[in-house]
């Protein structure tokens, strides 16, 4: 466990390293959710709720998914590409650790960095310039929080997965991108999933991606109460158990496949 | 002559090596054609939950959409240069490319094509198509002289953004993280802007002028005539974007030392 946690640690500090990039990426991040709030203030023009959401719902919605997004989002599906293509993934694999959890660790690592030095400082930003509706329910920052770990873990095992699928197709970059294409647009982050048609809501609910940003941001607006919660936090700790699953599966191949390529 | 003819054969070379690997190439196209669904999903969701974007319809909005993918199919064929930090800066390999004869940005242009981002043109043209019949718009013939012109505006407008940005690397050790988000704020050119708050516009028509890229030449094909000085703005914004990045561009080049290893 302790190499784990100096891993988290040395990532943090190698971002660390780069922080003065971070600043100006604040600024970009806000302009970013700036347009994004008049775009969707024009989309509501007068009309007080659509889908259940009022207008300030969704506004909040929107800057908590990007801020959240600072979080849990991270690169470990190209690292993993990349070190399959240069070899270096061999020395890793004799190294006294499970290759796949350092990679999530490291995750976690960017991820605390971001957080902290990123969506903090720029949510303060946004909440000074926008009006946003920050609840001051405490249950609901923790429930929040929760599920906002449980995005972490999803979504970095779908980039280990899809890390994993380039070790036996020549060039991921493609398939890399499409995923992100996939995750932006099934796990909420542009748009809620209550405003799809319903045949496609009804598909998506057999789909985890709206466990990564749907989900905690729809607790964080409270858009979801009660019950809704709870079902949302059960969906996502059901996959967390389920993705094990194919990752195993994957890993066991993937090592296989090594054998042939390092000559 | 001779920049001309070195395109050509770079060109060339490029595509034999992309048709070695066909199967690559599908791969491209088709995520290429789903990060251009991503957003007309977006236009077309949202549109079933409202009639109107502050005065401007859906099939006006798609029809920008068209317009904009255009432009930016040629810059991504053309332009790039967002990993030049990391790729160049970082690993080298600028050193090799002021060695060469013909000007460094033309030659990282020469390496970096992706002749298959062009594809995402025709998807434009037929987006585009699509809105133009919805909306019954009426052509002229000097329209498609405008077109070619606005086009060429805008995509000088995206690649002088982004060469300034690729510039930025030769003064600081930032690593390029702030790319991506660019290319998200690009996004917000294709909407009326109109619609966001006066920082907003300002920043879109004359910080980052990615509205050059969108809504206001597309405006004049919609024949919205309250913004025709912004449509014919388009080209000068081009030629202005570009050569500012460009002298940025040669600043940066001299001060270049090399990675040093």
């Amino acid at each position: 466990m302790g190499k784990y946690i100096e891993m988290i640690r040395m990532r943090f500090l190698m971002m660390l390293a780069y922080r003065t990039n971070y600043y100006s990426g604040i600024f970009i991040y806000s302009i970013n959710i700036g347009a994004y709030y008049f775009l969707w203030s024009a989309i509501y023009g007068g009309q007080p709720s659509i889908q259940g959401m009022t207008v300030e719902q969704m506004t909040t919605y929107v800057a908590i998914a990007w801020m959240a997004r600072a979080f849990y989002f991270n690169n470990i599906d190209r690292e993993i590409a990349m070190e399959i293509r240069e070899g270096k993934v061999a020395i890793e694999l004799i190294r006294p650790y499970n290759y796949l959890v350092m990679k999530t660790m490291q995750g976690l690592g960017e991820g605390i960095f971001r957080l902290l030095f990123f969506s903090l400082p720029g949510m303060i930003i946004v909440t000074f310039v926008f009006s946003l509706q920050f609840t001051a329910n405490v249950h609901t920052w923790g429930y929040f929080a929760l599920s906002t770990m449980f995005s972490f873990i999803i979504n970095s095992q779908l980039n280990l997965i899809a890390g994993m699928v380039t070790f036996f197709t020549l060039n991921g970059e493609g398939l890399l991108r499409a995923k992100r294409f996939v995750i932006d647009l099934f796990s909420g982050l542009i748009l809620p999933i209550s405003f799809y048609p319903e045949w496609a809501q009804h598909v998506m609910h057999y789909l985890p991606f709206q466990a990564i940003s749907y989900i905690p941001s729809m607790i964080f607006t409270e858009s979801f109460t009660g019950d809704a919660v709870m079902k949302g936090m059960m969906f996502q700790a059901v996959w967390c158990v389920v993705l094990i699953v194919p990752i195993y599966v994957l890993w066991k191949a993937a090592k296989r496949k090594l054998i042939i390529q390092g000559g | 002559m001779f920049y001309i003819s070195i395109f050509f054969q770079y060109m060339s070379q490029y595509v034999k090596t992309k048709l070695q690997y066909r199967t690559d190439l599908l791969v491209e196209f088709l995520s290429d054609l789903m990060f251009q669904g991503v957003n007309l999903i977006f236009i077309l969701v949202v549109f079933g939950h409202t009639q109107l974007l502050n005065g401007w319809t859906r099939d006006e909005i798609i029809f920008i959409y068209g317009f904009f993918l255009v432009p930016f199919a040629l810059f991504a064929a053309f332009f790039n240069i967002w990993d030049f930090n990391e790729r160049y800066i970082v690993r080298g390999e600028m050193d090799r490319v002021l060695t060469r004869p013909v000007h460094s940005l033309f030659q990282i242009v020469l390496e970096r094509m992706e002749l298959e981002s062009l594809l995402g043109g025709i998807t434009g043209l037929i987006v585009m198509g699509y809105a133009a019949s919805r909306l019954h718009l009426s052509f002229h013939w000097y329209d498609v002289i405008l077109f070619v012109l606005f086009v060429l505006g805008g995509t000088f407008v995206y690649a002088g953004i982004f060469i300034s940005l690729a510039s930025i690397s030769f003064w600081s050790d930032a690593r390029s993280s702030i790319m991506p988000m660019m290319y998200n704020i690009g996004n917000y050119g294709r909407y009326p802007v109109d619609i966001y708050n006066r920082v907003i516009r300002y920043v879109l028509t004359w910080i980052l002028p990615f509205a050059f890229v969108g809504v206001y030449p597309s405006a004049y094909f919609l024949r919205k005539t309250e913004w025709y000085t912004y449509s014919f703005l388009t080209p000068v914004m081009g030629i202005v974007c570009f050569t500012l990045s460009v002298l940025l561009w040669n600043a940066g080049v001299k001060r270049y030392r090399g990675a040093g290893n």
